[in-house]
């Protein structure tokens, strides 16, 4: 199996072969975060720069600390301080990026479709870190990755996806992922959060929470943002709480093991109670920590990629 | 094309015995077993290095604390492959610090595969000293590496591989010299 792609877009047009490579290759880089030198020499020489046209504090540390870990030069470049304030369009910004030497570009952008747009025009890797409601795909490498680790095999779980379906990247990427990987995945929310075109992706979808959490295995529950209460979407963030929220009450109708995910940042006490939370099925600090394994993972492949066995 | 085998050079027993010889060696060397270790270069330094492992624990009744090392991240060749290749596990489940590390591979060809490995312990720790044995060193050295203890030194031209199969990876035991026709 061999890594061909100069970009990752999305989970979508990756094949199992190319997940599992990817899942793989994650593996021996979670065991360099643990070391007392945290860094080896591989992506010496290369440089990636991160341009958030969103805010981000997770997704953009984990790229920054998963370049430095290889030995790759990092920058950050977010919307407020570059010439886009200027009016200067994306692609002439990013250009000018790319022309200073970045090997790899990491976007996250509010337009679906716009790290596509760029990947398509520049010489550079362009990595999604999240594009509209349309993918993010290293969170959902690194949600499987970690359901990978806590349950072995992902084939014939049972997911349960909570939340805000309809405007999440995050869920679509976990679907095309674990659907890919043969899980048997639910989604569930407010009928106004939940477009019933998502069974089309091969997902059952549910009103009622309690449905989809009926013996799950895993629980990966969505942030609920709250302009979409602003924007009428539902009516209060107690009823939220009460009717979709993960609970304590709720949990119990999932497996007994069953994992419970967020991909942060959470808002306590609205999808998911802190008991849960901080609880012990609870695995949220641990997804934090293999998200720079996989985007050392992703970095190292994007950069070379693929199967060269060693001859003397 | 297809490599063509010109001659075995070692086979089972041959193989057998100088894993008893370098054992012995080691021991020597070092004045025992006393605080050493060893550390198997994936992939076919790792069965070398549980063989050894093996005769010292016989003649010493000790078990040295056995590593595995994957030098992928740490080659210096990176840049100049179209692919990277796949990485694999270090398991190096001790501290390296103030130990007498013997790092063990099956050839002995440019030294580059050595450097990185030397470079991968050092990011694990502060060894006491690190010492090198070999199945068969080839020659060609493009670095100032020596093994300190060498199952045969076998002399190639560039032209040539050196093919090392073991029975826990291949199935069988022997050492060829494979060419490609010209």
């Amino acid at each position: 199996m061999a890594w061909e792609r100069k970009d990752l877009l999305g989970l979508e047009e990756l094949s199992r072969e190319e997940i599992e490579l990817v899942l793989e290759t994650a593996v021996p880089m979670k065991d360099i975060m643990q070391r007392e030198i945290k860094k080896v020499p591989t992506l010496r020489g290369k440089t990636v720069v991160n341009f958030f046209f969103e805010p981000s504090t997770r997704t953009r540390t984990s790229f920054e600390l998963a370049g430095k870990f290889m030995g790759a030069d990092t920058s950050n470049i977010s919307v407020s301080t570059s010439s886009v304030k200027k009016g200067e369009s994306l692609l002439d910004t990013i250009r000018t990026v790319e022309v200073m030497g970045a090997d790899v570009i990491v976007i996250r952008h509010g337009a679906s479709g716009a790290p596509r747009f760029l990947a398509e025009r520049l010489q550079a890797s362009v990595i999604n870190a999240g594009d509209g409601h349309h993918e993010h795909p290293t969170q959902g490498l690194l949600d499987l990755f970690t359901i990978k680790q806590k349950k072995g095999e992902v084939r014939g779980l049972k997911v349960a996806i909570l939340g805000d379906i309809k405007h999440s990247r995050v869920a679509r990427s976990n679907i095309w992922a674990l659907t890919k990987m043969g899980a048997e995945v639910r989604v569930a929310g407010p009928p106004t959060l939940l477009p019933p075109e998502i069974e089309k992706m091969g997902v059952k979808a549910y009103y009622r929470v309690e449905e989809a959490l009926e013996g799950a295995d895993v629980i990966n529950v969505l942030r609920i943002q709250r302009e979409r209460q602003r924007q009428g979407m539902f009516s209060s963030v107690r009823e939220y709480a009460r009717f979709y929220g993960l609970d304590k009450k709720r949990l119990q109708l999932a497996a007994p093991d069953a994992l419970v995910m967020h991909p942060g940042p959470m808002n306590r006490g609205v999808e998911i109670t802190s008991e849960i939370a901080d609880g012990l099925q609870s695995s949220i600090n641990e997804q934090v920590t293999n998200g720079v394994a996989v985007r050392m993972a992703v970095l190292y492949l994007i950069l070379g990629g693929g199967s060269h066995e060693l001859a003397n | 094309m297809e490599l063509v085998e010109k001659a075995q050079i070692m086979d089972e027993d041959d193989i057998r015995r100088v894993i008893t010889r370098i054992a012995h060696e080691i021991i020597e060397k070092n004045g025992g077993a006393e605080n050493l270790a060893l550390v198997g270069i994936r992939r076919r330094g790792v069965p070398l290095a549980e063989r050894i492992s093996e005769k010292i624990f016989k003649m010493e009744g000790i078990r040295l604390p056995l590593g595995i090392l994957d030098i992928t991240l740490y080659r210096d060749d990176l840049t100049t492959l179209s692919h990277h290749p796949v990485v694999h596990k270090t398991e190096v489940l001790f501290s390296v610090t103030g130990k007498k590390l013997v790092l063990v591979d099956d050839v002995l060809f440019t030294g580059r595969t050595v450097r990185a490995a030397m470079d991968a312990i050092m990011d694990l720790g502060r060894p006491a000293a690190v010492q090198l044995a070999v199945l068969v060193d080839r020659g060609h050295r493009e670095l100032p590496i020596r093994a300190d203890y060498v199952g045969k030194n076998v002399p190639t031209s560039r032209r040539e591989i050196i093919t090392v199969q073991l029975q826990e990876e291949d199935g069988i035991d022997r050492v060829t010299i494979r060419e490609f026709p010209s």
